[in-house]
């Protein structure tokens, strides 16, 4: 049976298992983001941000992309994430790496309390409470400005260099290769996820959940395990935009950001992995053309922009190229 | 486990929707390995007892147990662990996954596998190996790669059939297996039912009584949701009180 014969020759070192099923065009992300480094150096502190953003929008993907879950409250732990790194280095916790991986901690520790409750509920209520956990959380750190800032952020955030050597710097060099290394890890961790059977198992929650209890999968328990582990992610994200621009907004826990990053996903296309990484150059490097060339009216042509890609590359730009690569193929 | 015990034993089950007694005071019993057959008039309440026994329901009374254990508090996926296997009358698939993810999501699930986080899905090799084993077997191993909606009807239902095995259960529920299937390929569904291992209970609804009569040791007749006569097809066949409620009016059309 040739169709079978797919499914054979397992690897079995470590790493054969990270290189499993990679194909040559995956490595077009990280050459871009070098390429991109030196040739425009004047963008450096915004692709910086921009790979802080693509790991957040990527942790986003595991939520509502691999689970099905839609989340309008994902900033909750980005921005848990964002000042627990910046506190802790307001306090004299200045090392990056441990900062940060305390941060991923907090992140994940609120995701999985308030993931417990969340995914008890199914549809609109869900969408209610993500909300609800973003709008509470956002409301503690605005209350709470003698330690949080408030409304004017969290300021005083003085970075330690990475690894002893790397001071970040204005050009935002350091910045940039913090991120992309850190997105990088991630984004292997995340790829082996959901290849796994693990990740399979979440694909098939989103496709029948009802089917899924029938073969007995214990549901509730592993959309827990993959909303916390999303949730560290996110709070990693939330880090390092804290470490690296030594600043913390209130914004970082805001609905807004919440829908922003879905917004980005979305453009660059859910459940594939790479939609992220599409996504969120895309929207912030319009952002950014559009508000240099039309200031006041820049967030209109962002929508026109969101409008043209749902009506004519319906499942975002990824969904819309493996479309035209099918034609072309089946042309040919 | 008691092995003497009946495979699936309902006692007393009863449910309601609202004012409407769907179930009412049913009492089955399947013996290990036993070929049974449900049969009744549509709305005579088989899927809503199906899904009392597969734990998608949860009954207002009475009890359920399996291989003598009660199994009643058990949610539906425990069950499933348990061992008790079910397909649905409308097919419930992983319809834009391929055929392989379909059976393999559920063999990860039976061997224990589906919750590793860092190995490939395909790396795994008991779940690769059984997977390919249940498409051979079910000749449905052609179509491993093909994703599961832009498959003929009659496909789609061994896949569904496939999954259910994948659990390997001690029990299987087959709800109207070969429901929507042209009669050309529903052969081959109903020789892959006669055929099952001999050591797995099954019971099935049917709407086709040659299906019936020649798959069935025993046939239970359900009416209004109560159990309205049960024994070997000759004597059911006979029943005067089972002609009228069912086979008879099949008859008038």
């Amino acid at each position: 049976m040739s169709a079978l014969e797919h499914f054979s020759a397992p690897p079995r070192s470590l790493l054969a298992r990270l290189l499993y099923g990679v194909r040559p065009w995956e490595a077009l992300p990280w050459l871009a983001a070098i390429v991109a480094f030196f040739l425009f150096p004047g963008y450096v502190p915004i692709f910086g941000q921009i790979l802080i953003m693509t790991l957040f929008a990527l942790s986003l993907d595991i939520v509502v992309g691999y689970c099905g879950i839609v989340t309008l409250g994902h900033a909750a732990y980005y921005g848990t994430g964002a000042y627990t790194a910046g506190l802790l280095a307001v306090h004299g916790w200045s090392e990056p790496i441990s900062n940060a991986a305390f941060a991923m901690a907090m992140a994940a520790l609120v995701g999985f309390v308030t993931g417990a409750v969340i995914l008890r509920a199914h549809g609109f209520i869900t969408v209610m409470l993500t909300l609800a956990v973003t709008v509470t959380l956002y409301e503690v750190a605005n209350h709470t400005g003698r330690w949080t800032g408030g409304d004017d952020g969290l300021r005083g955030i003085d970075m330690a260099p990475v690894l002893g050597r790397f001071e970040f710097d204005i050009y935002g060099d350091t910045a940039f290769f913090y991120a992309l290394a850190a997105l990088f890890l991630s984004f292997v961790v995340v790829r082996l996820l959901v290849n796994s059977p693990f990740g399979w198992s979440l694909k098939g929650i989103r496709e029948n959940i009802g089917r899924m209890h029938a073969i007995g999968c214990p549901v509730y328990r592993r959309l827990l395990q993959a909303y916390t582990i999303a949730a560290a992610l996110a709070g990693l994200a939330g880090a390092l935009q804290a470490q690296t621009t030594q600043y913390v907004a209130l914004r970082a826990l805001s609905f807004d950001l919440s829908g922003d990053v879905l917004v980005m996903l979305i453009i660059g296309g859910i459940g594939r992995l790479y939609g992220a990484f599409i996504g969120v150059p895309v929207y912030i490097l319009a952002q950014d053309r559009l508000a240099s060339e039309d200031p006041a009216n820049w967030y209109f042509w962002m929508g026109i922009l969101l409008i043209v890609i749902v009506l004519f590359a319906r499942g975002g730009m990824l969904a819309l190229a493996a479309r035209l690569w099918d034609r072309r193929r089946s042309d040919a | 486990m008691n092995a003497a015990a009946p495979s699936l034993e309902a006692h007393a089950l009863a449910k309601s929707f609202g004012a409407l007694a769907v179930i009412q005071n049913v009492e089955l019993s399947l013996a290990a390995g036993e070929r049974r057959a449900l049969i009744g008039p549509n709305g005579a309440g088989k899927t809503t007892l199906i899904n009392l026994l597969a734990g998608r329901l949860r009954p207002d009374a009475g009890t359920i147990r399996m291989g003598g254990i009660d199994i009643t508090p058990f949610a539906e996926a425990e069950r499933a662990r348990s061992g008790l296997g079910r397909t649905f009358q409308i097919n419930s698939l992983f319809r834009n996954l391929t055929v392989f993810e379909n059976v393999y999501l559920a063999v990860a699930e039976q061997v224990g596998a589906a919750r590793h986080m860092l190995r490939p899905a395909l790396a795994e090799e008991e779940p690769v190996a059984r997977t390919a084993a249940l498409l051979r077997e079910l000749g449905i191993a052609a179509h491993a790669r093909s994703v599961v909606q832009q498959l003929p009807y009659g496909h789609q239902r061994l896949v569904e059939i496939a999954i259910a095995l994948a659990l390997k259960p001690k029990v299987l529920l087959l709800d109207e297996p070969a429901a929507g299937v042209p009669t050309g390929e529903s052969g081959v569904i109903l020789e892959l039912i006669a055929a099952l291992p001999k050591d797995i209970a099954v019971l099935l609804i049917d709407h086709d009584m040659d299906v019936v009569f020649r798959f069935a040791e025993r046939i239970t007749v359900l009416a209004q949701g109560m159990i309205l006569a049960e024994g070997p097809p000759d004597e059911i066949a006979r029943d005067a009180r089972v002609r009228e409620v069912y086979l008879g009016k099949r008859k008038h059309g």
